[in-house]
């Protein structure tokens, strides 16, 4: 069986001013010991994805319909009590900016100990010496007198790392990071994803790493899903979305950004318009107002939601135009541009 | 070579740390520590560096928005290092400033017709059609619907703020232009329209620009020349492709080979260079040369001796007692301090 599963998930807000569609019918499964990486711009519906699966939209506003199935268990309609236990020993998180998830008034230590001995019957003492091992395998000097600093006294990359080891305390089997080096510099920002590919390799767990940055779902993920519009719009291998990618979005995404690896273009091509407010979603496929494609499905972005379709070999795709059309549009006009 | 527009040469900024009900000065942070650099007419400079390395306090001290410790800057052949505000004025219009992030920087109770309108009001220009008319002609130049005149601020997407932005610069047809990470806080779609506009905007209005980002990939994308700071210093300047394809400093190569390539097949294959630690504090720098502590090829010089910014190879220099890539003609290190 999967060890993660999602059933046409749907998380939704009402709101004064209408029901917001933040997560609109997601479905995918993670395999242990490998990466999902999923990428959409602000607002497409990631972040509440990665809270509705630890259940941190239970008892709040939210609606939340479809399944998400942990291991055998299914998580939408267990209780909230039941789905407390689990987080932290069987699923863990790790957030984009450690400064304001930590608690500024308890130490590093104290945090990683509560942590600990919420799911393992230990004594203080003992909880304190697995928080300084935990401390010293996420590469902090000196862990034993670093176990008893306050998060202030961190800095950002350590604080990061205080944080992953706070999330692997309890060996979870699952672990979302979200945005887990956006705040970081570009140095720190290597040192941290080298630690995570590490970490993942020891634990074997399920990750999903949650980014706008294509640059950081390349260096880590196994398969990639694209959002946009609350929908996952393209999902495939990283093969797949990087050397084959068959949305209009996901090409406007690889076209927006300037690369290390190939010479300096003359222009970057950018996606016209911006990303949709999740009240207003637009009809027909979300993306259609931006798509410079549009035209080529003779009127129907604009009234017709297109399915998600598997184009080959677990590829899929979520466009009106055709497998041929869109490989054609790749071949011939995206790829020779990104690449002269 | 064309003429230079800006001249900047051992500029500091020391912001002092006091202690204590009396405010007695205990020590400083040297966020800017003597840099020297040119900006020739016309070109972009891409100021890039890691936080805390003082690439956004040179930024606000080139536009005189604070005061410098010392060092001089020359503007069009003035010295405007300490400048009086009000003779500072009438050469503002020449030099402006994009701001990083488009929700602080625009008053969210002004309409966007008074945002853009201000630099005409404060300058007091009449132009030939009356200010409204010069407002809604730049609206349209940066991208944006001259009738959103009377709209507020949070009418608008951080994208379109941006633009709000550039207009606002663009309304005394400035000479040159300083942009503190004009694009970090855009989506990556969006990022991409806003670097295509300056792009357009310089060939269009003949602007020079100094960009600052943390950006390597957005810089090398813009930039003309790139200078690479840390803690205060500048360590390397050099033209975008000598810089990018061969670069002299054990910094600068760190940095590029930290960035993640969106290429998963690049993956396994790829040298890397991983630096280890943080930056440290700009309150104690390390002595001599400030990226010793994390230079893999350090050595004791590098902790006596400051290694001054030499010219290696044309138009490209480095501060390092052992550069990389360095022409064959310089056989030995330069040294003298």
């Amino acid at each position: 069986m999967t060890f993660l599963q999602l059933n046409d998930l749907k998380i939704h807000f009402p709101t004064d001013d209408g029901l917001v569609r933040s997560v609109d019918g997601l479905s995918f499964q993670l395999e242990r010991g490998k990466t999902l990486g999923i990428v959409g711009e602000s607002g497409s519906g990631k972040s509440v994805t990665s809270l509705g699966i630890l259940g941190l939209h239970k008892g709040g506003r939210a609606k939340i319909s479809g399944e998400i199935w942990l291991d055998g268990e299914e998580l939408v309609s267990a209780s909230p009590e039941h789905v407390r236990s689990l987080r932290g020993k069987k699923m863990a998180m790790i957030f984009q900016d450690p400064l304001s998830a930590m608690h500024p008034y308890y130490t590093v230590g104290d945090q990683i100990i509560e942590a600990y001995r919420i799911h393992n019957n230990v004594s203080k003492k003992v909880a304190k010496k697995h928080a300084i091992d935990m401390l010293g395998r996420v590469g902090i000097p000196q862990p034993d007198r670093r176990v008893d600093s306050y998060p202030h006294e961190f800095s950002g990359g350590m604080r990061q790392r205080a944080m992953i080891a706070m999330a692997l305390s309890c060996d979870p089997e699952l672990l979302i990071a979200d945005e887990p080096t956006t705040a970081l510099d570009v140095t720190v920002q290597a040192q941290i994803l080298d630690l995570m590919r590490d970490l993942q390799r020891d634990f074997n767990a399920a990750l999903i790493i949650i980014t706008h940055d294509l640059g950081v779902v390349a260096e880590l993920s196994d398969d990639i899903l694209v959002m946009y519009g609350g929908k996952c719009i393209e999902y495939g291998s990283a093969d797949d979305i990087f050397e084959r990618p068959e949305h209009p979005y996901t090409w406007g995404l690889l076209g927006s950004m300037p690369r290390l690896d190939r010479e300096v273009t003359e222009r970057l091509l950018p996606i016209k318009g911006s990303p949709p407010s999740l009240i207003n979603v637009p009809s027909g496929c979300a993306f259609h107002p931006r798509c410079a494609f549009e035209p080529r499905t003779g009127g129907k972005g604009s009234t017709l939601v297109p399915d998600l379709v598997e184009t080959e070999g677990g590829h899929l795709v979520r466009c009106h135009l055709s497998r041929e059309e869109r490989r054609d549009i790749w071949a011939t006009e995206i790829k020779p541009k990104l690449e002269s | 070579m064309s003429e230079t527009i800006l001249s900047v040469q051992g500029l500091e900024k020391h912001f002092p740390v006091t202690k204590g009900l009396f405010k007695s000065q205990v020590g400083a942070v040297k966020a800017v520590d003597g840099i020297s650099f040119d900006v020739r007419k016309g070109e972009t400079l891409g100021l890039v560096g890691e936080s805390g390395c003082g690439k956004t306090t040179t930024g606000r001290l080139i536009t005189r928005l604070i005061e410098p410790t010392g060092g001089k800057i020359t503007f069009e052949g003035h010295d405007i290092t300490h400048m009086k505000q009000g003779k500072l004025r009438p050469l503002r219009r020449d030099m402006q400033m994009i701001f990083q992030d488009p929700y602080s920087s625009l008053n969210p109770r002004h309409t966007v017709g008074a945002i853009v309108g201000a630099p005409f009001r404060i300058q007091g220009i009449e132009t030939e059609q009356g200010t409204k008319k010069a407002v809604q002609d730049i609206l349209e130049l940066v991208g944006l619907n001259p009738e959103h005149y009377n709209r507020y601020p949070h009418e608008f997407s951080g994208g379109q703020r941006q633009r709000i932005g550039i207009a606002r610069t663009l309304a005394l047809k400035p000479k040159l232009i300083i942009a503190d990470e004009p694009v970090s806080a855009l989506d990556v779609s969006i990022q991409a329209q806003v670097v295509n506009l300056l792009e357009d905007l310089q060939n269009e209005l003949d602007l020079t620009y100094v960009v600052i980002a943390h950006d390597l990939s957005v810089v090398r994308h813009i930039s003309d020349r790139v200078a690479v700071m840390y803690l205060g210093k500048i360590v390397e300047v050099g033209e975008r492709a000598s810089l990018y394809s061969s670069p002299m400093h054990p910094y600068t190569n760190a940095l590029l080979s930290a960035v993640p390539i969106p290429d998963p097949k690049q993956r396994e294959g790829r040298e890397r260079i991983r630096l280890t630690g943080d930056v440290p504090s700009p309150l104690n720098p390390p002595p001599a040369c400030r990226f010793h502590t994390r230079c893999w090829k350090a050595q004791e010089i590098c902790k006596t001796q400051e290694p001054p910014l030499a010219e290696l190879a044309p138009g490209h220099a480095v501060a390092c007692h052992f550069p990389e890539n360095a022409p064959s003609t310089t056989e030995t290190p330069a040294t003298v301090a």
